[in-house]
């Protein structure tokens, strides 16, 4: 089951849009009629009005869906399920073609010749204005001058369309037509084509952690493909091909010698230092640019304007082939579309970070699968699941060894026949130590309850300690200053600037994390219990004075009731902290836990994941607060009518 | 059962910043026996509500004592039962539970304690009403949960400050006719603050009209309202040449202290 909905998730999601598509126009319409009717007795401003109004609450959750779906792309995989494959296809084109563009006007403005040249010329005359005339004799700045202008000719000379050899012509022309050839065969189309079994076997879009199907699975796709596959020879063609030329080489071989001839009289001549430095420093300035010319990389600009215009032209013809995969890409695909990298094909823009809603689910009920040998869990451990304890580990948890060590008696020793008779000093360490099957129970397990029983171990004692000093404080002037400072410079610290080194303390493992939860629960549990307690009227204590209650029959039966309201509105705001505070503190350290999943998550930047964890962090958030104000309307329902 | 007596009582309070002192209760003497019923008036100010207190022993007094037969008083019992003007009941709980409170803390088992709040319930009129969250009773049924809270627990004296200051008129006048009942029936020593004339005169035996800077008992009265009250509807009492009369001098006495307080005399 889980499977084909799996497998099928992008028509399951087309369902899903349509009905949000009818719900959100019938609430409007619903929500339209309702105001016309209470249009006529309510103004606005006043709070009847907003009453109600379920429609709109419909409405709102439908708009957030199918933007959802949008920008996710869900709703172009539900609709277009084949889309990303072809425009993988299109992509496949543009990776290979994108050496070539790099070069061109049509890839970055301006030819890579135009920009050679141009920095070339800039760095000569940085060069040149820096001459250090102090360093050099009279006939040396000539003859430096001359290299330069040398040099100058060197660029003068690549850029001549002139100078360029006829090999190299019929070269370029020869690429210009391929890609024309290119432009010819998707102008043909697509009639004939067919994909591969070995495509068509591949997982749906979506279904894999790669996302988007690499091989073509569509004729059109399998045509985008081929003119890839011819266009990498086209390429490493364009990227072979030099601008050699014979008179260049007569100036290079020159330029060589003659600042060959300078550099050994930087060696032999005797300088002082700073003199020799300024001198090596030039040489070895003016070296550095013309080393850059001789491998023939610039073009004059008129030879490369042919393949240019050819793929310009390829362009036009991808456009006119993808027909209406383009328009597809423009409406329901929003982003840079699909780019292909080396190995895969992946979506750009609001895709690759916001997970199209099915594949949230499916992650979250790959999550939530208790198998964990198989796919379920996370890192081997459940979402939330049940275990065997044995009752053993918890008794050896509680009960101290030295129980056994106190006991009177020696422990036992090995005989002369090499056999070990245990007594009961013996078996009473053992049981001390839990290594004694005493059966077991069955326990709650897995990441989300591990981050549950922190919260829950913290808050507990947090309640359990909180409130009595608090209760104390709200009556006692001793109470009340004693602890006071202690508490208050505490509590302002943020819990996760404790963190670091509570977790230093304590560990990284249960208690470092519960100790820092107490730390937040038991500081709002202690401040509400106060103000809950100060808060009494002193009407009632008297009254409790008159009937005859003792002290403790006071704090116990008049104050403690009457801070209620204020503890339980404590613990829910302990509650929300604490489990914020949990979230934070997992992903700094820990083996387990929902904020150690997103955290790691991250690391590998698996978005699905990462939302997954967001939402069960909101559910929870939420589900706590339902509970505690259910707990509050039936604890308290005094409140506020006393 | 004892006389209730106050032998040169002074109180005066100190202000812990300014050290500046006032002086609330100046040489107050008086001896109640069992069994009167004893209304205090006065403008605001005037020290009727610290000297309830100091009786029920809340506050200490500052000099002079307060006697309760034998026994001095300087901390609050259980002989002292105390009805506040807004009933100082505790919300958490429902009715029967306020009432037997303090039969609770005294540790009275649980049957006794339901035979009990069944028969003060049905004295004050709340039959019925043993499970209802205090809450949700109106201001004249609370008050009725306060003294019956109050005289379950069987107390020498009943202190009562401003009791029905806080109801409207026709209740007010139910719960005067059963403040009047509970006095006849229970034979109690009681002591009533409260804001209104009327009031002060329909349920005091013995009335004190007291003035203030410093506290002190400015006028004594003996009233025989009290005893008609018993047996005639206190509309017609109020109806009264004699009760306009004693009405008018008391107003005007107030009037003349209130006009003094701010100085337009």
């Amino acid at each position: 089951m889980f499977e084909w909905l799996s497998d099928n998730r992008a028509s399951l999601a087309a369902v899903i849009i349509i009905a949000l598509v009818v719900m959100f126009v019938a609430s409007i319409v619903i929500g339209r009629r309702q105001a016309d009717r209470t249009a006529k007795d309510a103004v606005f401003g006043d709070p009847e009005r907003t009453r109600g109004g379920w429609y709109w609450a419909v409405c709102g959750v439908a708009a957030l869906m199918l933007i959802w779906f949008y920008f996710s792309w869900g709703m172009g995989r539900a609709f277009f399920p084949s889309a990303a494959n072809e425009l993988c296809q299109v992509a496949k084109i543009e990776e290979v073609l994108s050496p070539i563009k790099a070069q061109l006007p049509i890839g970055s403005r301006y030819y890579k010749s135009t920009l050679l040249v141009s920095r070339n010329a800039d760095q000569l005359n940085e060069v040149e204005q820096a001459f250090p005339a102090e360093a050099f004799s009279a006939e040396e700045t000539a003859e430096l001058n001359a290299i330069v202008a040398e040099i100058r000719k060197l660029i003068a000379n690549s850029s001549n369309p002139a100078n360029v050899k006829p090999e190299l012509q019929e070269e370029l022309h020869r690429i210009a037509g391929e890609i024309e050839g290119l432009s010819d065969e998707l102008r043909k189309g697509y009639a004939g084509l067919s994909p591969t079994p070995e495509a068509l076997a591949q997982p749906k879009w979506g279904v894999t952690r790669d996302e988007i199907p690499i091989l073509p699975m569509t004729a059109r796709g399998v045509m985008f493909d081929d003119v890839a596959s011819k266009a990498g020879g086209v390429t490493d063609a364009f990227e072979k091909a030099r601008n050699v030329i014979p008179a260049n080489d007569e100036i290079i071989a020159d330029v060589k010698a003659r600042l060959d001839a300078i550099k050994v009289a930087n060696e032999t001549g005797s300088f002082e230092p700073r003199i020799a430095k300024l001198r090596d420093d030039y040489v070895k300035a003016v070296e550095r640019i013309y080393r850059r010319l001789d491998d023939g990389t610039i073009f004059p600009a008129d030879s490369l304007q042919t393949i240019n215009d050819a793929i310009v032209g390829l362009d036009t013809a991808v456009d006119d082939a993808m027909g209406g995969l383009a328009w597809t890409k423009k409406l329901v695909l929003p982003g840079q579309g699909v780019v292909k990298s080396r190995t895969q094909c992946t979506e750009q823009g609001s895709a690759r970070w916001l997970p199209k809603p099915t594949d949230v689910v499916a992650t979250l009920l790959r999550l939530a699968n208790p198998d964990v040998q198989g796919d379920g869990g996370y890192k081997g451990v459940p979402l939330l699941w049940w275990k065997w304890l044995p009752i053993a580990d918890v008794v050896g948890f509680f009960v101290p060894d030295w129980i056994a060590d106190v006991w009177p008696g020696e422990y036992s020793r090995h005989g002369a026949d090499g056999s070990i008779t245990p007594n009961f000093k013996d078996k009473l360490l053992a049981f001390a130590r839990g290594d004694v099957n005493l059966g077991a129970i069955p326990v709650l397990d897995g990441h989300l309850w591990d981050s549950l029983f922190r919260v829950l171990v913290a808050l507990f004692l947090g309640i359990l300690l909180g409130v009595p000093l608090g209760l104390f404080m709200g009556v006692s002037k001793f109470f009340k200053s004693f602890f006071d400072p202690m508490i208050e410079l505490y509590r302002p610290v943020p819990p996760l600037a404790w963190a670091p080194l509570i977790l230093t303390i304590f560990g990284i493992q249960d208690d470092g994390k519960i100790f820092l939860l107490f730390m937040v629960a038991f500081a709002i549990m202690v401040i509400s219990a106060r103000t809950g307690a100060s808060g009494t009227q002193l009407s009632k204590i008297r009254a409790s004075h008159s009937l005859g209650a003792s002290t403790g029959q006071i704090l116990r039966h008049v104050i403690l009731p009457n801070a209620m309201p204020e503890i339980l509105t404590g613990v829910r705001i302990a509650i929300g902290v604490c489990w914020g505070t949990l979230v934070a503190a997992e992903m700094l350290a820990g083996t387990t836990g929902i904020g150690f999943i997103e955290n790691i998550a991250r690391t590998v930047s698996d978005y699905e994941l990462i939302w997954v964890t967001i939402l069960i962090m909101g559910v929870l958030g939420l589900v706590f607060d339902l509970m505690m104000r259910w707990v509050i309307a039936k604890v308290i329902p005094w409140r506020g009518k006393g | 059962m004892a006389d209730l007596v106050c032998e040169h009582l002074n109180m005066t309070f100190t202000n812990p910043q300014t050290g500046s002192e006032v002086h609330a209760l100046k040489d107050i003497n008086f001896t109640l026996k069992k069994g009167e019923l004893l209304s205090v008036l006065g403008p605001s100010g005037c020290g009727k509500t610290t000297l309830l207190n100091i009786v029920a022993g809340f506050l200490n007094a500052t000099s002079g004592v307060v006697r309760l037969g034998d026994k001095i008083i300087d901390s609050p019992g259980v002989e002292r039962g105390m009805v506040f003007q807004q009933g100082a009941l505790f919300e958490w709980l429902p009715v029967s539970k306020n009432v037997d409170f303090g039969l609770r803390m005294k540790g009275m088992p649980a049957d006794q304690r339901a035979a009990l709040v069944e028969k003060w319930l049905d004295i004050v009129g709340l039959k019925g009403f043993g499970n209802t969250p205090t809450y949700q009773l109106s201001g004249g049924m609370q008050q009725r949960v306060a003294l019956a809270r109050c005289l379950v627990n069987d107390p020498e004296v009943i202190l009562m400050d401003e009791p029905l200051g806080a109801l409207d008129a026709l209740t007010r006048e139910k719960m005067q006719s059963l403040v009047l009942e509970l006095w006849k029936e229970t034979g109690k020593t009681i002591i009533i603050i409260t804001h209104s004339v009327e009031e002060a005169l329909l349920l005091g035996e013995r009335l004190f009209v007291m003035a203030p800077r410093p506290g002190r008992i400015h006028k004594e009265y003996n009233l025989p309202f009290a005893e008609r009250g018993l047996t005639e509807s206190l509309r017609a009492i109020k109806q009264d040449k004699a009760f306009s009369k004693v009405r008018e001098e008391i107003l005007t006495m107030i009037w003349n202290m209130e006009e003094e307080i701010m100085g337009r005399v």
